[in-house]
């Protein structure tokens, strides 16, 4: 029988490397790819513990979590596809026209 | 003794190919790691009993969100990619405060206290198959939040649809088509 904690530690570890590639990679795709590693995580932990809670709301709430990270997948590559056609650019640091 | 094993697999397995995705210099290498990743994380919902959410997450995540991102990586051009440098001018204070979230993470775990018991233990649900109690659960006292989902996803498809259209294309397509079809009954 595997503790839960484990599996909230696995969850927890695998957030901070999501907050880290965010906060870190220059490239707006590989800052989308941290934040589905960040979905994932919590996934991780919804699932786990509505498995020790003999409970399956943490499940269905997964799949809700799913569907939206399918619509945010959809929303912000077209987004960075419009970005990339205006400016040319998929950096973050390039785009800083609203910095003072 | 063989689940534990699995799951220290599977563990080891996702944390280091977080770590590649987000140092690998090609951003195709990173989409990669990310698949393994799926994999192994179908795997460990495998281990939790909840077959019909590892096939989502092979399905959706592995099958159609990966295949976007590659799609998109390929529409933006690479070749700078690997020689530019990857990282932010501010990465080794990003590298602090996300290891120091890390650790805030890990010490709160301790004290976590599970709440009250649900109304489907292993048995019911190997009793009623995985997908069978999933459905009960959503078309029950999730119908809403159902609804819901599906009206997000009908926003993605319009939202994708409009992001997707060349504004510029069409106007410049529009401006030369009538001047020429001009010139055509001008001529005619």
């Amino acid at each position: 029988m595997i503790p839960l904690s484990w599996y909230m530690a696995l969850a927890a570890i695998l957030f901070s490397i999501g907050i880290y590639g965010f906060l870190v990679r220059r490239n707006i795709i590989i800052m989308f790819l941290a934040m589905e590693l960040m979905l994932n995580a919590v996934n991780l932990n919804l699932v786990a513990m509505s498995h020790y809670l003999d409970s399956l709301r943490g499940q269905t709430f997964t799949l809700f979590i799913i569907t939206v990270a399918a619509a945010e997948a959809a929303i912000g590559l077209g987004l960075v596809i419009v970005l990339f056609r205006n400016k040319r650019t998929v950096y973050v640091d390039h785009i800083n026209e609203l910095k003072g | 003794m063989v689940n534990q094993l699995l799951f220290l697999y599977c563990a080891l397995v996702i944390i280091g190919t977080a770590l590649l995705t987000v140092r690998f210099k090609n951003p195709v290498h990173s989409v990669l790691a990310v698949l393994v990743l799926f994999f192994h994380m179908a795997g460990l919902y495998l281990l939790l009993n909840a077959e019909f959410l590892a096939a989502i997450q092979i399905i959706v995540y592995a099958g159609a969100i990966l295949v976007l991102y590659l799609f998109v990586l390929f529409l933006v051009n690479l070749r700078q990619e690997v020689k530019v440098e990857r990282f932010v001018a501010s990465h080794r204070l990003s590298a602090l405060v996300s290891i120091c979230l890390g650790i805030c993470l890990l010490a709160i775990l301790p004290f976590f206290k599970l709440g009250a018991k649900g109304n489907y233990p292993v048995g019911r649900i190997e009793q009623l198959t995985h997908t069978k109690a999933m459905g009960l659960e959503i078309y029950s006292t999730f119908l809403l939040p159902f609804e819901i989902a599906g009206l997000i996803l009908l926003i993605a498809v319009i939202g994708g649809l409009v992001l997707a259209r060349n504004d510029k294309e069409v106007a410049e397509n529009e401006l030369s088509d009538s001047p020429s079809a001009g010139t055509c009954e001008v001529q005619e």
